[in-house]
């Protein structure tokens, strides 16, 4: 306890440096403006300003990254409450109650009530992440190539499961982002795969090129032409404040959705997006008056928006502990780690406290910055909607260019961003999910070589996976995904209810 | 035909596709597996699922009820695209730039021309001033400095 408080003031000396501050802010305000805009979600918003992080030392580069990235979760609000408009499909809940407050005159509030609860779940789920990122980072230390397959395995198979739509089909995807991140020189024999004779594919397909193609163009491609223009509704500074008695209903389910966000955020898979739906469910479930839902009731809004928080910073455990990404966008902020010289996993935490620590301080500052930041310039994130998406969409694929070729100066991660865009376009046509290729891409080295390895050391027996107490409990919990993923398959009457409702939100977004 | 029907065979002919092409590269034994090993087995994998996806893939909504009304803009908009990709380091970023937004505020969403012009060379110099000048990202300046 003593170690972590003297970690966590080592993290703030860093974290309240004039520059990293300066960053901090920068990040928080462009992330507000990724999460408003439409066609820009946090994950194409994070991978087209990762050139622009290359000047700066890693901490602070960090830092400007995971501003945008909670920034963006809490931006996606503002539309949901204002104009009934998800930013991302995490905020499709929040459009229910938000928008109904909204029209009812009370935008204010359900606009100051997702701003607090976003701050309270995002300060209490950074303590979440300080207390148990280390302890895991110890406990992985005792991982060898087994384990780390059969932990890629089961978060695979996971996030396969806990994404929506057809199982099958995710499961495609994640074997086709997997054949993707194989292309380039063999890490183990130098051998050129699916190169064809381009040199520049020897370093192999990178992520940010993937993510801009698949998440930005994508969206621009089926996007560009929509002549709607949405109706804003534009709330006064001084109708901000909550009353008490909608203060006080908000309470109870702010804790409850950080505790329950920050839970689910661990898993992989779009987590923070069923935190909502859980949240949301449990809010209505509990309620004295649950008919005032949907209707305009604050705990609506105070639930949904408090888990949607917690889970992003969840969803940093694995990632910064184990070296794991769990969704698309923990894995950029690893690419951006990796850009850098940082290799997080079980010694990043004990070799660069610094880096580690100060990005811990540097949430906490952050989501002071988002809650000092939203409630009165509201008004003026609300009017970039007023841009004419014509003129919009121009701009976005401009800056998708920019970003994608400043990344490695190569026309052909361009080219890259171009193809997966078209990929991406016509998947989303076919009811494909994407981001599992995102995630295929990035865990394809780490996969790949963990079971070459594990094959060696054991002489080619598979045996070695089920043989090692913590890749079999990995395994075991593998097999019972498969289970629960195949019995509505067999028996009758069993239907996840919650796999639909998942696949709804992202088709609404 | 049905949307997974349609998309499941092509993922079986991409499967099919890797497969072949893993042909050229040492597949190893299992105790020393070598750089067509994991290849195979996720093309052997991909065409499994994309068979699943065919057999359920009964009840899909129909080909045709897939809306392209977006078609004539994503068409200008890829086509931007790889004009960006292919010209940008031989003519430069701000030319590049200036064109392809040229083409897309002009002809494509018919804004007036002097609006037009006015939008892509401010996004295009702009953009460059703040990636190349600001933030000390080198973006090509082409054959005649641009």
């Amino acid at each position: 306890m003593v170690e972590t408080f003297q970690n966590l003031i080592l993290g703030f000396s860093t974290a309240l440096t004039p520059v990293n501050l300066f960053y901090a802010f920068m990040g928080c305000l462009i992330g507000t403006m990724v999460g408003v805009l439409p066609g820009v979600g946090p994950l194409a918003g994070i991978s087209m300003l990762l050139p622009t992080t290359f000047g700066l030392e890693p901490t602070a580069g960090l830092i400007l990254l995971a501003g945008v990235y909670y920034g963006a979760m809490y931006g996606g609000s503002t539309t949901s409450i204002l104009m009934r408009i998800p930013g991302e499909a995490a905020s499709v809940m929040t459009c229910i109650d938000g928008y109904a407050m909204a029209q009812k005159g009370r935008a204010g509030p359900a606009l100051s009530i997702a701003a607090i609860g976003s701050y309270v779940a995002g300060s209490a789920s950074v303590i979440g992440l300080m207390f148990l990122a280390p302890p895991l980072a110890r406990f992985a230390l005792r991982f060898g190539p087994p384990e780390y397959f059969s932990l890629l395995a089961l978060g695979l198979l996971v996030l396969g499961y806990m994404t929506g739509g057809s199982l099958a089909k995710n499961l495609a995807m994640i074997a086709l982002g997997l054949l993707f991140g194989m292309i380039g020189i063999d890490q183990m024999t130098g051998y050129f795969r699916y190169s064809y004779g381009v040199v520049a594919l020897g370093d192999g397909i990178g992520v940010v090129p993937v993510a801009v193609g698949l998440f930005g163009i994508a969206e621009i491609l089926a996007t560009a032409g929509s002549k709607v223009r949405p109706e804003i509704l534009k709330p006064k500074l001084r109708d901000l404040l909550p009353s008490r008695r909608e203060f006080r209903d908000s309470v109870m389910p702010i804790g409850r959705g950080t505790i329950l966000g920050f839970l689910i955020g661990i898993i992989p898979g779009s987590a923070h997006v069923i935190s909502t739906f859980i949240s949301y469910a449990v809010e209505r479930r509990i309620s004295k008056h649950p008919e005032r839902f949907g209707k305009g009731a604050i705990e609506g809004v105070a639930g949904p928006e408090s888990a949607n928080n917690a889970a992003s910073c969840g969803a940093l455990v694995p990632m910064l502990a184990l070296g794991v990404p769990t969704g698309p966008i923990p894995a950029v902020l690893l690419a951006a780690l990796m850009v850098h010289g940082i290799n997080p996993g079980p010694l990043f935490i004990k070799e660069q406290p610094a880096i580690f620590w100060g990005l811990i301080a540097s949430m906490y500052v952050g989501n002071v910055v988002l809650l000092l930041l939203n409630l009165p310039l509201v008004g003026i994130f609300v009017n970039f909607l007023r841009i004419p998406y014509r003129i919009l969409y121009p701009m976005i694929l401009m800056f998708c260019v920019v970003g994608v070729y400043a990344v490695n100066a190569s026309y052909v991660d361009v080219a890259i961003m171009s193809g997966m865009g078209v990929i991406g376009y016509i998947l989303r046509k076919f009811d494909f999910e994407t981001a599992p290729i995102v995630l295929g891409v990035v865990i394809a080295p780490i996969i790949e070589i963990s079971l070459r390895q594990s094959l060696t050391m054991s002489n080619g027996k598979y045996s070695i996976f089920f043989q090692r107490p913590i890749s079999a409990v990995f395994l075991s919990g593998a097999l019972v995904m498969v289970v629960v993923a195949l019995l509505p398959l067999i028996r009758r009457g069993i239907d996840y209810g919650w796999r639909k409702e998942l696949t709804r939100a992202e088709k609404e977004k | 035909m049905g949307i997974d029907r349609i998309s499941g065979f092509f993922l079986f002919l991409l499967a099919a596709f890797v497969a072949v092409e893993t042909r050229v590269l040492p597949l190893g034994t299992h105790s020393h597996p070598g750089p067509g090993y994991l290849p195979l087995i996720l093309s052997c994998f991909l065409a499994a699922m994309s068979l699943i996806v065919i057999v359920r893939g009964k009840l899909s909504p129909p080909w045709r009820s897939v809306e392209w009304s977006e078609k004539v803009h994503a068409l200008a908009i890829i086509g931007c695209c790889f004009f960006a990709t292919f010209f940008m380091e031989p003519l430069g970023y701000r030319i590049t730039m200036f064109l392809a937004l040229g083409i897309l505020f002009g002809v494509l969403e018919r804004m007036k021309v002097w609006w037009a012009l006015i939008l892509a060379s401010s996004l295009s110099l702009g953009s460059f001033w703040v990636f190349d000048t600001v933030l000390r990202v080198p973006l090509p300046r082409g054959g005649w400095g641009f």
